[in-house]
């Protein structure tokens, strides 16, 4: 059964939304869950977080940045095209409930998977404090959006075009040197930037929750591609996760493995490219 | 009385270049001069030693009198998927084991003439099923692999709406994402499945049971659910070097190559790992196939590491000698320790060391011993771990009232496959632990026996 786009959007430049007609998977979609795709009979599968869900209408909301092949040929595609497959919802959603105040950061494209929890936490009855950063002003995403499920809302660019100056642990740093008390930090972005943030909250012991993004293929705890090592266990992303505490991932040994197919995917972008120009696809 | 005849097969050299089917089948008159050397027993121990009790000297002295059609029929009457059984059954452990022929000569070649017999009705065309008058009842099957596709078959000839819950894209299970390409064409799977659907039978892909829908709502829509998961959680050695790059769970390595066809990388989009020195750890059939797929990759050198001797090895005889000729180095009597890693994180070898045979343990089996200081370091860029799998829990996510053993392993009444919740079967791998395709289809059998008496009956076998 193919799925349907029905909707499309550039939200800023690499980065794109789009709502894909899935009944079954928009009913069932938690929050901290993600989806498989494959576009083709030829395709990848790939794994990502739900942004939202909206099971009246039955569809669900992915935002994804151009980084292969895969998310480039996702991009060209148009409102009305199918995808052949969109698995979901997987993983364990998140443990939300009333804790007092939260504080939620979004990094990039992360801040996708970010506004779906700020929204729950916020129902569930918690002060939301929001912290989301981009490289610049133009590729930050979902702010009015993230403005309108927060109690707070604060900004952080790298190069100081909007908001902060810096990084958006900096703000977490802040907030907790003011000595408020906060409940539980959830924290999704680059691995980087996850590790970064771990090792900000950890002095305060502030329970800090990640959600990780390693290599997967079936999303289901066959294949053992996506396991991490987590308070030096070996676990599965995919069935264990998405979501771990933060203070004891390896986060080292994650960016490392999600390097390993690097050279290909490099050459399955180029080669996809090549065809491109040979006007196999739609991209004119 | 005429010799076992021997099937063709492509030659060593040639196929590990490429991913087409080891065997290639009888001829029409090899396979009618196999045929002959069946006595038909009045007491068939063959059919006794046959997991789903296909009639076997009836499609037999089908084939001896030519009339091809009527062996089909008899095969099919007890085997929904002989093309399948016909290549990856353990003929030898099971019907052929039993053959009265085998004590004193050969065993008639129950397996190949099965194949035979499929193929035969494959190339021909399959006639499209006739739809059997619905009953108007409903019951759901989860995960469409040997156990499921079985259960389905049955259950749709007898008149129920089945509908078929897959979790991946596409129909299958092991016999898809498992079993590789050069022991089962996955356009025989195809073939099979197609059958299927002719028999009215809706197939749900990319559902997750447990997470898109619960068990607990499969009970409320349906009127009995059958449960024939497998055994989808790969096992790790919890050996030093495990989370490095270039260490694969067989089901990994298998599931990117089979399923994903990253064999044919980059025309299709799932990469792999090709490796020049690859350690397959383990002595079953995933392990064989594991080390044939990396040897069709490009490898230099495949080897398998396993801690027993030859004899014990659980793989079939015929997938170890298929991976002798093709030059797999076979490391028996031989245990990993630890996996070396290089500086960027990835695999530079495997550390093993050697063993003995010491007393014999709980399965029977002569329990390997480590020799002290005998380690040694096997060089390899890529491990391929296939020491097992165990059943997957997220099916049982959100259903509390399942019994299942300490192990993971869907426990059930032996006699009608139901589990501890009434009108839920189970069946398979999820049941058993890892076994084969053959003992699922039978537990498929069996539980769509007891489903059909409990949805028609309005009871429980077990009442």
């Amino acid at each position: 059964m193919p799925y349907r786009i029905l909707e499309k959007r550039e939200l800023v430049p690499n980065t794109y939304l789009m709502k894909i007609e899935a009944q079954d998977v928009a009913k069932a979609a938690k929050a901290g869950q993600f989806i498989i795709l494959r576009i083709d009979e030829r395709g990848e599968r790939i794994p990502l977080t739900i942004a939202d869900y909206d099971p009246n209408e039955g569809h669900v909301t992915i935002i994804f940045q151009i980084m292969g092949k895969t998310t480039k040929q996702l991009s060209k595609m148009s409102e009305g095209d199918s995808i052949e497959d969109f698995a979901g919802p997987l993983g364990t959603p998140s443990d939300i409930e009333k804790l007092g105040t939260v504080i939620l950061v979004g990094g990039g494209v992360g801040i996708a998977p970010i506004y779906p929890q700020a929204r729950a936490y916020r129902e569930a009855g918690n002060y939301v404090i929001s912290i989301i950063g981009a490289r610049s002003a133009d590729l930050l995403i979902l702010e009015d959006e993230m403005a309108a499920v927060s109690d707070e809302l604060y900004v952080a660019t790298d190069d100081g075009s909007k908001g902060h100056h810096g990084f958006v642990t900096d703000i977490v740093k802040e907030i907790l040197d003011s000595g408020r008390d906060i409940a539980r930090i959830v924290v999704i972005g680059p691995p980087i930037m996850m590790k970064v943030a771990a090792g900000v909250t950890k002095p305060y012991g502030v329970e800090t929750i990640v959600s990780l993004n390693p290599i997967m293929i079936d999303g289901t705890g066959m294949c053992g591609g996506c396991r991490v090592s987590v308070g030096g266990e070996a676990k599965f992303a995919c069935i264990d996760g998405p979501e771990f505490d933060a203070s004891k991932v390896d986060f080292d040994l994650l960016m490392s493995r999600l390097s390993l197919y690097h050279s290909e995917e490099k050459k399955s972008a180029e080669e996809y490219e090549h065809r491109c120009c040979e006007g196999e696809c739609k991209c004119r | 009385m005429p010799v076992r005849q021997k099937m063709a097969e492509q030659k060593p050299e040639e196929r590990i270049k490429n991913f087409n089917e080891v065997a290639l089948g009888y001829t029409a008159k090899e396979a009618a001069i196999e045929a002959s050397r069946c006595l038909e027993c009045k007491k068939p121990k063959c059919v006794e030693g046959c997991p789903v009790n296909i009639d076997i000297p009836g499609f037999i002295s089908q084939i001896k009198v030519g009339n091809l059609d009527e062996a089909v029929k008899v095969l099919k009457e007890s085997n929904a998927l002989p093309a399948v059984c016909g290549r990856v059954c353990p003929q030898e452990e099971q019907c052929e084991k039993r053959c009265v022929l085998g004590k004193k000569n050969q065993p008639v070649a129950i397996g190949r003439l099965e194949r035979f017999c499929a193929d035969y009705e494959r190339e021909k065309g399959v006639p499209i099923p006739k739809k059997p008058t619905p009953t108007g009842k409903k019951v759901a099957v989860v995960g469409s692999g040997p156990a499921g596709l079985t259960a389905a078959a049955d259950l749709a000839k007898a008149g129920h709406a089945v509908t078929i819950f897959e979790a991946l894209h596409e129909i299958g299970g092991v016999l898809v994402y498992g079993i590789p390409e050069f022991r089962l064409p996955k356009v025989i799977v195809k073939e099979e499945v197609e059958y299927i659907k002719h028999l009215g039978v809706d197939i749900k892909v990319n559902y997750v049971i447990g997470r898109i829908k619960t068990l607990d709502y499969l009970r409320k829509e349906f009127d009995a659910v059958f449960i024939g998961t497998g055994a989808g959680l790969p096992k790790f050695m919890g050996i030093e070097g495990e989370n490095l790059n270039g260490v694969y769970s067989a089901n990994e390595f298998l599931t990117r190559v089979n399923l994903m066809k990253a064999y044919k990388f980059p025309e299709y989009d799932t990469p792999i790992k090709k490796g020049h020195h690859v350690v397959v750890v383990g002595g079953g059939n995933v392990a064989m196939d594991a080390a044939r797929c990396a040897l069709r990759l490009g490898a230099d050198e495949v080897s398998i590491v396993y801690r027993r001797s030859d004899e014990e090895m659980p793989a079939r005889r015929e997938e170890i000698e298929h991976a002798r000729e093709e030059g797999i180095v076979f490391r028996l009597l031989t245990n990993p320790v630890r996996i070396l890693s290089g500086d960027n994180n990835e695999v530079v070898g495997v550390e093993c060391i050697k063993m003995e045979l010491g007393e014999p343990d709980d399965s029977g089996r002569r329990r390997p011993v480590a020799i002290k200081g005998s380690e040694f370091v096997v060089e390899a860029d890529i491990v391929i771990i296939a020491i097992g799998t165990s059943p997957n829990p997220v099916i049982f996510a959100d259903s509390k009232e399942l019994e299942i053993t300490p192990w993971g392993t869907i426990i059930v009444d032996e006699e009608t496959m139901m589990t501890s919740v009434n009108g839920v079967c189970a069946g398979g791998d999820a049941v058993t632990g890892a076994a084969t395709v053959i003992s699922a289809m039978g537990a498929g059998k069996k539980a769509a026996v007891t489903i059909n008496k409990y949805i028609t009956e309005g009871k429980s076998t077990k009442d």
